[in-house]
């Protein structure tokens, strides 16, 4: 059985290691190096025995601690390097307090920005109107047939262009494509033959629409294992087969 | 046109936008310059806080927005039960303020910066509009730059970028980055 405990959360590494500086009322520059290893390892400790996951970041932290600790315990290597000139003595706990001051600063901008976000919180705005023009008269669209519309639509295109010619609609077919009709199209086809080729479902004039639909069956008859798909090269025809039922 | 005229319209054009309206778009409508737009504005404002109004303008970088003021809150909430959001966590704060200061930046560099992974607080950050891409870095991987949008500022009530408060400022007694022995 798992228990779940409440304990300090933290933000990640940086942040455990601020808060055991601060609890500790120590210097930032000149930490203990090995009583916050301690402490640090100790929380995580905490962590495991709390069920907690270790993220891979804790870790790397305490490593790096570990081995500040350990450059600690030598003695104090000078730079034997004449070509970097003085020999200065590097403190090996000088990046991590570089990097932890860094972090600092935001982490304390993040306090003030969500002090100016609580602030701001309490403001309300007005939704945007919609503009309505209301000395618009409504357009009258009833009692419309389809030859005004083409009467009009003719008197456009003769406005626009002088010698366009006068077009000769009579009707516009409405054509639907749904996968249920297209999928029991292939499903026909292949009752009679094994093997189709995509474009034979498809006609010469046949619109994106159908085109779509098609394919759109196409992949949901070969998610139904109804049929197995092959393409012999890159860009070249489909080949749809039906598949022998599986027992 | 006078200038109270212009002014009225100005109000009247904020009160029907709602949203925050840019300078030119007024400038366009009123047929003058923006920085003539600028400069009534700001009076404005200051007319608005003088005369100790309910509504204010607020300015978010070139656009101006009505709005009202954050010390009424308490009446305004009795008019209902307000319902709360839920404001940012520790960690897109953090990251947040990272690339606020340092835009534009790298998820690395943030990533850096905080010690731990920052996918799950940019994807939030992203989501909430309050940082956006402003391209790639052209380097190995070409990793993507982020900075603030305008609902940034406007969620933190600032003006501009300029308006943040500086970053030194939150390093008291810690500037001193000489290590001794």
């Amino acid at each position: 059985m798992e228990y779940k405990v409440k304990i300090d959360i933290f933000e990640g590494p940086m942040d455990l290691l601020l808060h055991l500086i601060e609890k500790a009322e120590i210097d930032i520059y000149d930490i203990p190096i090995s009583l916050i290893t301690e402490q640090f390892l100790e929380y995580l400790q905490k962590m495991e025995d709390l069920n907690l996951e270790i993220t891979s970041d804790f870790l790397v932290m305490a490593a790096t601690l570990l081995e500040i600790k350990s450059k600690m315990l030598l003695p104090q290597k000078t730079k034997t390097d004449d070509s970097e000139g003085d020999n200065e003595e590097i403190d090996p706990r000088a990046e991590l307090v570089k990097r932890l001051i860094e972090y600092k600063k935001y982490k304390s901008a993040a306090e003030k920005l969500r002090e100016m976000e609580s602030i701001q919180s309490k403001v309300f705005y007005k939704p945007k109107e919609d503009i309505v023009d209301t000395f618009n008269e409504n357009l009258e669209i009833e009692n419309m047939n389809i030859s005004d519309l083409l009467k009009a639509l003719n008197n456009i295109i003769k406005k626009r262009s002088r010698e366009g010619k006068i077009l000769d609609i009579k009707e516009i077919q409405r054509e639907e494509y749904t996968l249920e009709k297209c999928i029991s199209n292939i499903k026909n086809r292949l009752k009679k033959e094994n093997k189709i080729f995509f474009s034979d479902l498809l006609k010469e004039d046949s619109t994106r629409m159908e085109i779509i639909t098609y394919f759109l069956s196409i992949l949901e008859l070969m998610n139904m294992k109804y049929i197995s798909v092959v393409q012999e090269k890159d860009f070249s025809d489909l080949i749809i087969i039906k598949r022998q039922k599986e027992e | 046109m006078d200038k109270r005229e212009l002014k009225a319209i100005i109000e009247a054009l904020l009160f029907t936008w709602g949203d925050p309206l840019e300078l030119k778009d007024i400038a366009s409508i009123l047929e003058i310059t923006e920085e003539e737009v600028k400069e009534l504005l700001d009076e404005m404002i200051s007319e608005f806080d003088y005369n100790r109004r309910g509504i204010r303008i607020m300015k978010i970088n070139k656009s101006y927005q009505l709005s009202t003021r954050p010390e009424h809150y308490e009446w305004i909430k009795k008019l209902s039960n307000p319902t709360y959001t839920k404001s940012l966590s520790n960690a897109a704060l953090e990251t947040l303020s990272i690339i606020a200061y340092r835009q534009p930046i790298i998820k690395s560099e943030i990533e850096a910066i905080r010690g731990v992974k920052c996918d799950k607080a940019i994807e939030t950050l992203l989501e909430r509009g309050l940082i956006t891409e402003l391209g790639r870095l052209e380097k190995v991987g070409r990793p993507i730059l982020y900075g603030t949008t305008d609902l940034f500022l406007k969620t933190f009530g600032l003006e501009s970028l300029d308006q943040l408060p500086p970053i030194e400022e939150f390093n008291n007694n810690l500037d001193n980055l000489e290590l001794e022995k």
